[in-house]
């Protein structure tokens, strides 16, 4: 029997839809705002979208928040494989609870305790504050992520080929190269991409340890808002929410195919046993 | 096939002059409080389908990885074609294993998991392709060369992974409980299969697996394991007939076990008695460490146990009473459960050699069961 959504479920479906998204629904229409009081709608217009390509400002600090992500998500992934590995692998050594605790830790933090402390490091030991400490702070607290996205891969990994590559010739560190690495491959990608755009949204910790010229895209925004809201920063706005649901839908659709593709070879298996 | 009747006579474990292939010698090992493999000292020969059988823990699997070098043993050493190779690490061990699990490669189609081995070896390009093509033939598999593990059934991975192991042609072939995950049907023939090619390649094979049926078919011996230790280490046939103990002839096969206390223990005269039956037990077979007056087993399979309606002329040796308690008709045969006038539940099976529906033999009938002086074995273990 096939019936309808029932009144009740459209409503709250609407409710519901309505308080995750209208604000940001809001903050794109009026990102089209011809006027430049961004609460009175003065008709459509793109031109808070190329007053954004003149707006140095604001290009440099995305540049820097592109960067900073980018060599932090790569840093962090390799620091987070290495520690799931371990904590994987390692069996039941001497203080592993304390280190699995102290790797996890930083995911319940609270950011500005992680970006103090961070400061603080930095100028006891009289680190120039700059581009290079924003990277280090956002290794430091996506790498835990990143260890746990792998770690959840490493743990139904099958030992046993990696057995099967060293008892056909293949020396350990090499088996590690040619089969686990290829298997988790995706596991490390999803992490990455995790640890990057945790970078990208970060403004708390940035704030913390940031310098003359690193200014990133978040703290950009963050001090133009406190000086009132203009159409060009909705517009900014406008473009990183269309980036990260591009990125989501992409990812989303990879998955699909992949599980579609994972059926028809079942199918194809179960049809010529 | 011509080495079939060499088969046949292939017994170098008799040979006193026979070279051990390999060698476990005094091996144990420990993992932090347990002990997996006690002091334990096996002979393999060259060419020989040798089963390590056992219940799960009993250190079966254990003893193979560390033949394949995953594992290094607390102490004794192992020795492969007169070499100790006990500190040599797997990727240098002519020996190659089939996992459990097969452990395709899941990111390489069949030819390159194949030709993985060789190329660590760094054959040449066109000596893999053709020892490629030359295994794919092997386990038949030519029309599936590109596929993935997971385009593939059960019993074709089990094939890949069968010619992944042999394709570097190992002076050892290890197989870690192959056919487990095969169904029963498909494991009946994959069995005949593995021994057609060990003894086409002439190949020393060492099986791991706690299927009894599965050893008994595919080894030329078996050893028995329990607990890290060796119980019995034997033919087949012997195992199955000349059980050394009451764990090895309950762990292979279905067995009855007669107690009773021992009269006489001679070379080939057993004689044991019971206030539980007018008759004496009396075998041509036993433990010779068996002591008059002491408490000991005769074992005796079911189906050398005769069961008949009426009574035997001769009730005084290896004859005993009883009523009809359970019948399980199997089609093959009928195995009889019989409740002895003395408690004991003892079976017995029947070749069910016409198409008799109604048996002859039914629940609550007055039966007796009688057998042969060689049919049992006495135990005192």
């Amino acid at each position: 029997m096939r019936r309808g959504p029932s009144w009740f479920n459209i409503v709250s479906l609407l409710i519901g839809f309505s308080f995750l998204y209208l604000p940001i629904v809001l903050l794109v229409i009026y990102s089209f705002n011809a006027g430049r009081n961004v609460a009175v709608w003065a008709g459509w217009s793109t031109r808070w979208y190329s007053a954004l390509l003149q707006n140095q400002q604001l290009l440099d600090a995305a540049w820097v928040t592109l960067r900073v992500a980018f060599i932090s998500a790569s840093v962090a992934t390799v620091l987070g494989t290495l520690a799931a590995l371990v904590l994987v692998r390692q069996g039941r050594f001497h203080g592993r609870t304390l280190f699995s605790g102290m790797v996890y830790a930083p995911l319940v933090m609270p950011e500005v305790i992680t970006g103090l402390s961070l400061l603080l490091l930095f100028v006891a030991i009289n680190f120039d504050r700059g581009f290079w400490t924003v990277t280090i702070a956002h290794i430091t607290f996506s790498m835990c992520f990143a260890a746990v996205v792998v770690q959840s891969r490493l743990v139904t990994f099958d030992r046993s080929l990696e057995e099967a590559a060293m008892d056909l010739g293949c020396p350990p560190a090499k088996a590690f190269f040619l089969i686990t690495l290829p298997i988790i491959m995706p596991a490390i990608i999803a992490a990455w991409m995790l640890a990057f755009t945790l970078s990208l949204d970060d403004l708390v910790i940035a704030s913390f340890t940031t310098g003359p010229g690193a200014t990133t895209l978040p703290m950009r925004i963050y001090s133009a808002v406190r000086l009132g809201v203009t159409p060009e920063i909705n517009a900014v706005c406008t473009i990183l929410v269309g980036v990260v649901a591009v990125g989501v839908l992409v990812a989303s659709v990879i998955t699909k195919r992949q599980e579609a593709e994972r059926q028809r070879a079942e199918r194809m298996a179960a049809a010529n046993r | 096939m011509a080495t079939g009747p060499v088969k046949r006579s292939f017994a170098p474990w008799e040979d006193p002059d026979a070279k051990a292939f390999i060698r476990f010698d005094n091996i144990t090992k420990r993992f932090g409080e347990f002990t997996a493999v006690d002091d334990l000292s096996l002979d393999i020969y060259e060419r020989e389908f040798f089963a390590l059988l056992g219940p799960s823990g009993c250190g079966k699997t254990t003893l193979l990885r560390m033949l394949a070098g995953f594992e290094k043993p607390s102490e004794g050493r192992v020795f492969l074609d007169g070499h100790d190779i006990t500190d040599v690490p797997p990727h240098r061990r002519p020996v190659n294993m089939m996992f459990q699990s097969y452990a395709l490669f899941p990111h390489m189609s069949v030819e390159k998991n194949i030709a993985f081995g060789l190329k660590q070896d760094r054959m040449p390009k066109g000596e893999i392709a053709d020892r490629v093509a030359e295994m794919l033939k092997l386990v038949k598999l030519e029309a599936f060369a590109r596929r993935r593990p997971d385009q593939l059934s059960g019993g074709q991975r089990q094939r890949v992974a069968l010619a992944r192991s042999l394709a570097k042609r190992p002076k050892v072939l290890l197989l870690d409980e192959p056919l487990g995950a095969l169904d029963k049907k498909l494991r009946g023939e994959t069995q005949f299969e593995l021994m057609d090619l060990q003894m086409e390649l002439g190949l020393t094979f060492v099986i791991v697996t706690h299927d009894q049926e599965e050893a008994m078919t595919v080894s030329d011996r078996i050893a028995v394991m329990n607990e890290g230790r060796l119980v019995q280490v034997s033919t087949p046939a012997v195992i199955y007939e000349t059980p050394g103990s009451r764990y090895v002839a309950g762990f292979i096969g279905d067995v009855n076990f007669l107690e009773a206390t021992v009269v006489t223990a001679e070379d080939d005269r057993f004689e044991l008695t019971s206030d539980k039956w007018a008759t004496r037990i009396v075998a041509t077979a036993g433990d010779h460490r068996a002591e008059p007056g002491e408490t000991a087993w005769l074992s005796i399979r079911p189906e050398k146990m005769r069961i008949s309606l009426d009574q035997p002329e001769d009730t005084s040796v290896n004859c005993v009473p009883g009523e009809v308690w359970d019948v399980a008709y199997l089609g093959d045969i009928s195995i009889y459960h019989v409740k002895l006038d003395s408690g004991e539940i003892v079976k017995s099976s029947v070749t069910n050699l016409t198409r008799l529906v109604e048996r002859p033999i039914t629940w609550d009938d007055r039966v007796w069961l009688s057998w042969p002086r060689d049919a049992g074995v006495v135990l005192t273990r």
